[in-house]
């Protein structure tokens, strides 16, 4: 049995997060991310959990690193401004390796911007928006329904890979709405715990990679293992220590936990791209235009198709690579003034050109509007010229 | 009652004495307060979590065998609330400097003593900040002299206790390094308040303030505690004139009249629940 | 009887000031120690150790 609901994204996130085990929320209220602090207040208390609505952004992620540090899912949202806010806990986050799910409804930047336009200009921040090389994973929903199966993956990854997990949605996505089907209980749907550790506490090292993986096993405070949190360099005792190995080691081991694990945390969907000349390349809000802008073109005799990135970041490097193969063009489609196709001209190493249709101006484009920057790239190919 | 050389033995994490501060530094005595504190309060190691922010009092939290974390400058608040909230039977205590606390971290501090989250929280008030070298704090006394300050501070400080008190405070405390068994006596009664409770210890930083303000040797900056410093009862009995330049210490405010952050927070679940059995009824 | 732990000693000097019977001095390795002459003076008050940041100062009990 089941529920069919009309449902915007942001409240599908929230029961997502429920629907994950997410037990805590600290956060401040932005737009256009607030029906999410709005539907955790609601039901958090309903399952055992709790809400709160902090003094600001910044205490909003602090609350949730600490009840990540006793063993409780936790999340926070935001927007824009929030966002860059956040950044200085993220980085904490990615050092001390506290698992938990930042969910950025992306607006029209910079500062005040647009609160209620959409827009993806956060997608490089979202990468390197907390100071000094860091490793984490970011996440992008498309629809309603991607909103809770995200919202449960950002969880399950975040615990996995003990890593922040942005789940980077835009004000389209969500302030959308859209039919969703959720199943009545979530008792029976699967929640990922984090990995305890598996030596007694006098043997444990919190930041010791004892099975291989990169991931260390991570105990809750309180749980009978001491150990000690520190956003300083730290070696695998967790105590500081700044000698150039414990800094490359540190820095290695953070990397490769998500580099080596990549065929599990990145994920894209190709849609009709597998025999096509030109591959859009959009995510989030601006890949549904995309879908019907290459339903469009394959009307109108081109061969279109769309990669959708839904794992942000990593980025889908090989993957993207490999559209070389068979793609003519790549056309890059973002709603901020060319982000991500940086990172992708990076990964085509000029095998194919790439191109982009930038849409900054608040609005999202309409199939029409990319049909015509598909026609572009067709006839590019066509007289053998960008 | 453990000798200090026990306690030392037992919640020192090994191998972490000789700690980081500077020669004369009161950091250590507040630290030791703590450690006999705990132990006097018959605290297990494994339900005590030690929360600091940056900065030299914050480096505290790794010298000591509990679920400890040194975060981030000013954050410190924050996430003991978090923690708190996700194990609300954990002893929670959180370890800031006056800059640490008031500046960075002062939004935090309103509110946390705002909501009433059961939380022990130690200010190491130094008048400076120290791990930077010497700047000047919200703290730090009008007139000064600060490495951003050559030509003295014109910002008056903050009286730290009647700012919590303002915003709601239910327990207030303050105490010297010099006047040790009132800061073991404060510290353990802050630990039992049923609410968040502030212990501001007035600390001596020698090496930048005591140096630049040629108050002289570390000593000689306990005795100036020792001199301006008034125990509470003796306090309440001076006029105007004869509390002019002196500061109260012991418990200065407390109440029990408010319900426990988290504790408060269960009626929000029993609420919901209540609301959902309805709706469902 | 007093226990000195030399290597967490900084010399600050603390205990030297405000030991009652004069029996600590700081010396030229900057170190806290008991004056020569004033092995027998201590009287346990225990004021060296409460006062000592550097938990390097500690009076036994006799007999411990």
């Amino acid at each position: 049995m089941g529920r069919v609901l009309l449902l915007q994204g942001n409240q599908a996130v929230v029961e997502g997060a429920i629907a994950a085990g997410v037990r805590f929320y600290g956060g401040y209220p932005i737009t256009p991310s607030t029906e999410i602090a709005e539907g955790m207040a609601k039901r958090l208390p309903e399952v055992g959990g709790k809400f709160m609505q902090t003094e600001d952004e910044l205490a909003g992620i602090g609350t949730v690193i600490g009840a990540s540090m006793g063993g409780v899912k936790a999340m926070t949202a935001t927007s824009g401004p929030g966002f860059s806010l956040k950044q200085e806990m993220i980085g904490l986050a990615c050092s001390a390796e506290i698992p938990c799910v930042i969910v950025n409804v992306q607006r029209v930047g910079p500062a005040t911007g647009q609160p209620t336009s959409p827009a993806q200009g956060d997608v490089m921040q979202a990468r390197w928006g907390t100071h000094g090389d860091h490793w984490l994973i970011a996440v992008s929903p498309s629809s309603v329904p991607e909103c809770f199966d995200l919202t449960r993956r950002a969880v399950a990854l975040s615990e996995t890979y003990r890593c922040p997990v942005i789940l980077l949605m835009d004000e389209i996505v969500g302030h959308m709405r859209e039919r969703i089907e959720l199943p009545d209980s979530y008792e029976h749907l699967p929640v990922v715990k984090r990995k305890a550790p598996s030596v007694p506490p006098e043997e444990y090292m919190a930041y010791a990679d004892t099975d291989g993986s990169k991931v260390p096993a991570m105990a809750a405070f309180g749980s009978g293992y001491r150990w000690h949190v520190s956003g300083l360099v730290h070696d695998e005792t967790g105590f500081p220590k700044g000698t150039p190995a414990a800094t490359k080691n540190s820095q290695d081991r953070l990397r490769e936990k998500l580099a080596k694990n990549e065929e599990d945390i990145v994920k894209a969907e190709r849609y009709r791209a597998d025999d096509a000349d030109v591959v859009v390349v959009a995510y989030g809000g601006a890949a549904r235009t995309a879908y019907d802008a290459v339903d469009l073109a394959r009307g109108a005799g081109i061969r279109a198709g769309l990669f959708r990135p839904i794992t942000i970041w990593p980025f889908a490097e090989r993957a993207i690579g490999e559209l070389t193969q068979k793609a003519k063009c790549l056309l890059v489609h973002e709603l901020n003034c060319g982000q991500y196709v940086r990172e992708v001209e990076r990964a085509v190493k000029g095998r194919v050109p790439v191109r982009l249709y930038a849409k900054y101006d608040n609005e999202p484009a309409t199939p029409e509007q990319l049909l015509a920057e598909i026609r572009k790239a067709a006839e590019g190919i066509k007289e053998g010229r960008q | 009652m453990k000798s200090m050389e026990e306690l030392v033995n037992v919640y020192f994490r090994p191998g972490r004495l000789p700690h980081l501060w500077c020669p004369g530094c009161g950091n250590g005595v507040i630290l030791g307060a703590l450690l006999k504190a705990i132990d006097a309060e018959g605290l297990e190691k494994d339900n005590v979590a030690i929360i600091s922010g940056i900065g030299c009092s914050s480096r505290a939290s790794g010298y000591v065998d509990f679920n400890t974390a040194n975060t981030l400058h000013g954050r410190a608040l924050p996430i003991s609330t978090g923690l708190k909230m996700a194990r609300p039977d954990l002893n929670v205590i959180t370890l800031s400097g006056d800059g640490d606390c008031s500046a960075i971290g002062g939004n935090h501090l309103i509110h946390a003593v705002r909501r009433n989250v059961g939380l022990t929280l130690v200010v190491f008030n130094n008048s400076i900040y120290g791990m930077t070298g010497g700047q000047y704090s919200p703290l730090t006394p009008i007139g000064s002299r600060a490495t951003t300050a050559p030509y003295l501070t014109i910002e008056p400080s903050f009286d730290i206790l009647a700012l919590a008190q303002a915003a709601g405070a239910t327990f207030t405390a303050r105490a010297t390094t010099y006047h040790v068994p009132v800061l073991v006596d404060v510290l353990r009664k802050g630990i039992r308040h049923d609410g968040f409770s502030i212990i501001e210890v007035v600390t001596g930083c020698p090496t930048n303030f005591g140096r630049q303000n040629k108050i002289g040797a570390p000593a000689l900056m306990m005795e100036w505690q020792k001199d301006h410093a008034v125990p509470r009862a003796a306090w309440e009995k001076l006029d105007d004139e004869a509390r002019r330049g002196k500061f109260p210490i012991g418990v200065l405010f407390e109440r029990t009249d408010e319900k426990e952050y988290t504790k408060a927070y269960d009626e929000i679940i029993e609420r919901a629940q209540a609301a959902k059995k309805e709706e469902t009824a | 009887m007093l226990k000195f732990y030399t290597e967490r000693c900084k010399g600050c000097g603390i205990c030297a000031y405000f030991c009652p019977r004069g029996v600590l001095e700081v010396t030229e390795l900057n170190k806290s120690a008991i004056k020569s002459g004033k092995e027998k003076d201590c009287i346990s008050c225990g004021q060296c150790e409460m006062r000592c940041p550097d938990f390097a100062i500690f009076v036994q009990k006799e007999g411990a």
